[in-house]
């Protein structure tokens, strides 16, 4: 049922006519993040300048009794800021201001629809930088991040978003502005902070937060290694951790990744590798030195057949490049990919690999690997043509194949990108009907008409029947062949 | 240790206590009696038999271990293998439990440069006020899927639910650590050079001011430690893990009081609330103690005056212990509803003001 017009009236009353989107052109770049095969056209998007007029447009909104959907940049990998039936977008982008940076404090204190990348750039000269990197820093907003609880390539080091803000400003469904968190390292009462944080626009709109920001190390190492096979790097990766080596960064790229990059950016890739290892050690000049020699021993002794240093900025910037520009890297040898964000226990990661290439094969799909071993975070990306019918489904089996086999392996479904609208099926599998009914339940004592952002995150008893998928429990899983708790 | 699994047991002492609308006390190790409101409970649910590892693989960096295994334990464990609980939690008392720890969410002088406990906090089980056994979280570093339940377990106090097992991330002991300590007469200077340590990038891990001496821990590689030392200046304090042990078990003599003694959460380079009484700085200025006569009210409103929030840690007005925004009490409250609609856990605790 379309809006009324009344209520677009309204709305822009509340705004100004430039802040309000109704017409369909302009409403097509809001109907998807960058999980592109789930659309939905809005009926409408608005864009508040100020922390009132989020607030005046939620109480009206609550009032009309409808459905609120939160956007920061778009760049959500889970279908989270995708519009809803009946609902309006409300999107942060125009309130993308860093207020104020202490570097005293050494803290930010920024509008949600900041970018992340403007953060550190901002707190350079002072030294500073905001530690989580996810790889889409340079469009990604601040209150996307916090949605999210997003990571990036340092955080193996230096924590999530969770561990990285100090304070947020939310605005609930009906209009209340609440601070969570304080001005230093806690607050009274509940953790109501942590809590906001990773809740995908469920509970409330983030309208401003105040960020740590961390001193930049003097001194940066990359390593990179490469290996005859992708289960020796594997268990490189497992190794360096129990070595008790904490690298700032550890990455993996097979070789598909690495050919696709080579193709791409020309980093300098050993292309002929099975896989690479990027390790990235910061700190003072001697405990990079003393972890560098550490982290070759164990790369050494774990099969790596190439290691190559890069100390100065140009050539780890060079190590980097591949990395960072995986992803559009892959976009051009396939028409399209579907990127799943499983989390599995390091120790798994050899064996999880080669049965998700396997998997592939049992598809017809080819999946390329590149990610966060450090935490165990993977990003297996499966390549498909979304105009040849039915290859999207196939790749939409084959990742929901290798997110029950992280949960049958004492893993997640999802470890930085969210449930959104994308995992709602594998919720049903991962949580029993009792901790989703729980979920539920906080839902609604922060939102008890259940207007922000409805049907994301957190499937209903429902849903999860209707999809006919259940809880599984250790040991009645499929993939008997993996070994597990 | 006796190890055992009475996860069955609570469930029915819980879903008894439903039925007959009693209320329950939790009880760990009862080393932290001292802290929160009164509890009006009498009846006890004693968790401290429920104890034993369930996991702990140090190559995985986690440890998962039922809620009333000591902390002692724990940590002896961990030790063995090299490894720590990188936010250094208090004991307060020997018999200190790992559902305690995590329930109060204390957290000691590594916080700021490592993270608070919370920031350890993998995954848990718990038992609701319906009674029901629920998982949340898991044993990885990363996991989004759904709402950060355990997250919000840390600091309730039990008032959400009843903590079974935790899974906690835990870090590799670092290889060296030396503490330094510079003589400081002047509180301002103190914080104004805490601050500036903690804006450079030396490997800190600790950095409190007692009012004559400022102490800063170095951690990590030997070399990197002594190479931050030599620079840094300050006299080596040979006797400084002891410091930091007894800073973090409030054994040293200014915690030795009959006053109250508030703590006080903070920006760390804020001037100190204008209260008579004598102070103990931690965490970098970001935490200070305070030991004063003063009524809670006069407390609490000079903390506010600076920014900053008040809690009576020993002592004090238990019925003005915080002070919570309206708004964010009735939260707390519907919260608390959601997941113990009967008041079962703890009443009194954690009260919405
Ligand atoms: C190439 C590429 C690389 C990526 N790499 C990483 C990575 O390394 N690590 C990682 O974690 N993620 C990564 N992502 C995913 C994505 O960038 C993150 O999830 C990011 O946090 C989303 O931010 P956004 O501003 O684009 O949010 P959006 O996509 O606009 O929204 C994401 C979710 O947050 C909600 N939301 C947005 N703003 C607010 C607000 N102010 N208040 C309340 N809710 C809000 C939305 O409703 C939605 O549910 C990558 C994405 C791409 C395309």
């Amino acid at each position: 049922m379309p809006l009324p017009i009344p209520f677009i009236q309204q709305c822009q009353n509340l705004l100004g006519a430039d802040n309000v989107i109704a017409e369909s052109e302009c409403l097509r770049v809001y109907e998807c993040d960058a999980l592109s095969a789930y659309r939905t056209l809005p009926e409408l998007v608005v864009l508040p300048e100020t922390v009132e007029q989020v607030r005046a447009l939620m109480r009206f909104c609550r009032d009309h009794s409808v459905p609120v959907v939160p956007r920061g940049a778009g760049t959500g990998l889970a279908g989270g800021a995708m519009p809803v039936a009946g609902g309006i977008v409300l999107g942060l982008s125009k309130m993308n201001r860093i207020l104020s940076l202490d570097p005293v404090n050494r803290t930010a204190r920024v509008q949600p629809g900041a970018r992340n990348l403007a953060i550190s750039e901002a707190a350079k000269s002072h030294g500073l930088f905001y530690a989580p990197d996810p790889s889409s820093q340079v469009a990604c907003s601040i209150g996307g991040n916090i949605a999210e609880n997003a990571g990036g390539v340092h955080c193996l080091k230096y924590g999530l978003t969770v561990h990285n803000v100090l304070q947020v400003q939310l605005v609930t469904s009906d209009g209340e502005l609440l601070t969570l968190g304080g001005n230093g390292l806690d607050a009274p009462g509940y953790d109501l902070l942590a809590l906001a944080i990773g809740s995908e626009g469920l509970l409330g709109i983030v309208v401003e937060a105040t960020v740590r920001l961390l001193p930049l190390p003097p001194s940066t190492r990359v390593l990179l290694a490469a290996f005859a096979s992708v289960e020796e790097a594997a268990a490189a990766v497992a190794a360096i951790i129990s070595d008790g080596l904490l690298p700032a960064g550890l990455e993996l790229m097979d070789n598909a990744a690495i050919r696709a990059t080579e193709a791409f950016v020309h980093a300098g890739y050993p292309v002929d590798a099975a896989a690479i290892l990027l390790c990235e050690l910061d700190g003072l000049a001697e405990q990079v030195e003393a972890d560098s020699l550490r982290a070759e021993a164990v790369l050494k002794a774990h099969g790596a057949i190439e290691i190559r240093i890069a100390d100065d900025e140009s050539q780890r910037r060079r190590f980097w490049a591949g990395r960072k520009a995986a992803f559009p890297a892959v976009g051009r040898i396939a028409s399209d990919y579907y990127c799943m964000d499983g989390t599995i226990p390091r120790k798994h990661l050899a064996a999880v690999l080669k049965r998700i290439s396997e998997m592939g094969g049992e598809h017809g799909l080819v999946v390329v690997n590149v990610f966060h071993a450090g935490d165990g975070n993977l990003h297996p990306l499966i390549l498909y043509d979304g105009n040849r019918p039915g290859d999207f489904e196939k790749a939409e089996a084959l990742g929901g194949k290798i997110l029950e086999l992280c949960v049958a392996v004492g893993g997640t479904i999802t470890g930085e990108h969210g449930v959104g609208s994308e995992k709602i099926p594998y919720m049903c599998v991962q949580f029993q009907a009792a901790e989703l009914e729980q979920f539920h339940r906080l839902k609604r004592a922060f939102d008890p008409d259940g207007l922000l952002n409805p049907g994301k995150a957190v499937p209903t008893l429902h849903r999860c029947a209707e999809l006919g998928r259940m809880h599984v429990h250790h040991g009645e899983l499929p993939h008997p062949q993996l070994e597990r708790f | 240790m006796n190890d055992g699994d009475l996860t069955a047991d609570i469930q029915g002492r819980i879903q008894q206590a439903a039925a007959s609308a009693t209320p329950l006390r939790i009880v760990g190790g009862n080393s932290k009696a001292f802290y929160g409101e009164d509890c009006s409970a009498t009846a006890v649910l004693d968790m401290a038999g429920h104890s034993g590892f369930i996991d702990y693989e140090p190559s995985e960096l986690v440890i998962t271990a039922r809620a009333g295994t000591r902390l002692r334990d724990i940590e002896t464990l961990l030790d063995s293998h090299g490894q720590m609980l990188a936010f250094e939690p208090p004991y307060f008392g020997e018999q200190a439990t790992l559902g305690g720890t995590m329930a109060c969410g204390f957290s000691g002088p590594r916080r700021p440069f490592a993270g608070a406990g919370r920031d350890f906090m993998l995954g848990c089980k718990i038992v609701n006020g319906y009674g029901e056994v629920l998982s949340f979280g898991g044993q990885v570093m990363k996991n989004v899927a759904g709402f950060d339940v355990s997250r919000l377990m840390i600091g309730a106090l039990g008032t959400l639910g009843v903590l079974l097992e935790i899974s906690l991330r835990v870090l590799p002991k670092p290889e060296s650590e030396a503490t330094l300590i510079y003589a400081m007469a002047d509180e301002q200077q103190a914080i104004k050079r805490m601050n500036r340590f903690s804006g450079q990038p030396w490997p800190l891990s600790a950095l409190a001011y007692d009012g004559q001496l400022l102490s800063l821990r170095l951690s990590g590689a030997e070399s990197a430690v002594q190479a931050a030392a030599r620079q840094l200046g300050g006299d080596f304090d040979e006797l400084g893990e002891d410091f930091w042990l007894a800073l973090r078990e409030q054994n040293l003599a200014f915690f030795e009081d009959d006053d109250t003694l508030w703590r006080i959460s903070m920006a760390p380079s804020a001037a100190s609330p204008a209260v008579f009484g004598t102070r103990l700085l931690d965490w970098g200025g970001a935490l200070r103690w305070l030991k004063t006569d003063q009524p809670a009210k006069v407390v609490h409103e000079a903390c506010e005056a600076v920014g900053g929030y008040a809690e009576a840690f020993r002592g004090g007005e238990k019925h003005d212990r915080i002070r919570l925004k309206p708004e964010i009490a009735a939260l707390q409250s519907r919260i608390r509803a959601a997941f113990d609609p009967h008041g079962l856990f703890n009443p009194g605790f954690c009260r919405d003001r």
